[in-house]
């Protein structure tokens, strides 16, 4: 059965919204109703980081292999990632409304250092397209996504936490015992990751093999 | 004598009443998750996502089915 990681995917997704907006959560002022969208928000920004993982994987392996194969795949990867960001965001942005007050705060160090993110993965697309000899574009791109890679790390992952940030789990102490969360909420975060995990290789899955019939067309 | 032990009386009970409220719990949608019909909301919401699920699918078989096509070829 190579399609069970689908399978689980909308069973774990269709449990996370039946029962996020059932069990109990603590009750914490400010934040109220809205600790919920912890179950929601978060886990798309986890697929965003997996499936740009995937990416800088195909990226390092077109570069050993010289594989064109491996490059659409990065590309693909990096697609549906970049997909996943902009849900991230806008989501963020409300939440970010009704708790901090502000659709976008230039305070936070995580925000900006998506913003800047996104960006480094919008200028990958474009570098891509600027490029018309295909082995030359593998690896010019590659190298790039290589970079790319790093610096998303470096801007969401590392700065946040040297600094002070709104995120919980940032400013010095990176734990999931951050997140206010307790096992109640466990049971239906943990889920909803790998849910929507499961689900961002599914899009990616669908993507690869539109590219396939996209190439033997071609040939 | 009876002024000063009623004031007294009317002292002590005055801090045991409150106007307000004191003890106060943070906000929650405590009404609507018992009786405000959130399963509605819910179902509303699963349906939604089923639908794309379906699509994803219906999607899915048609490239299935181009790549039988091409693999033919």
């Amino acid at each position: 059965m190579k399609n069970w990681y689908k399978i689980f995917s909308v069973i774990f997704i269709l449990y996370t919204l039946v029962w996020g907006l059932l069990n109990p959560v603590p009750r914490l002022d400010i934040l109220n109703e809205t600790i919920r969208n912890v179950y929601y928000h978060v886990p798309i920004w986890f697929a965003m980081l997996g499936m740009m993982t995937v990416s800088l994987i195909h990226s390092l392996l077109a570069l050993t292999k010289n594989n064109i194969t491996n490059d659409t795949k990065a590309y693909n990867a990096a697609l549906v990632g970049f997909f996943f960001s902009l849900p991230g965001l806008t989501t963020g942005s409300i939440w970010a409304k009704y708790t901090w007050g502000t659709w976008w705060t230039f305070q936070d160090p995580k925000l900006n250092g998506v913003a800047i993110s996104i960006l480094i993965y919008l200028a990958y697309f474009i570098l891509r397209f600027s490029v018309d000899d295909e082995m030359k574009r593998a690896r010019i791109s590659a190298v790039y996504n290589v970079f790319a890679f790093v610096m998303m790390n470096v801007f969401i992952m590392i700065l946040p936490r040297l600094t002070d940030s709104l995120h919980p789990g940032n400013g010095g102490n990176p734990a999931f015992a951050q997140y206010d969360m307790d096992n109640n909420m466990r049971m239906v975060f943990y889920p909803a990751v790998i849910g929507w995990i499961l689900f961002s290789f599914w899009l990616f899955n669908i993507k690869n093999r539109i590219s396939f019939i996209k190439n033997k067309l071609n040939d | 004598m009876i002024k000063r032990i009623l004031s007294l009386v009317f002292l002590i009970s005055a801090l045991f009443s409150s106007a307000q409220e004191t003890v106060s719990s943070p906000q929650m949608a405590d009404g609507f998750r018992s009786e405000g019909k959130i399963y509605v909301v819910i179902t509303v919401i699963a349906m939604i996502f089923i639908a794309l699920v379906v699509f994803l699918i219906v999607l899915e078989r048609k490239v299935n089915k181009l790549e039988k096509q091409i693999n033919n070829k």
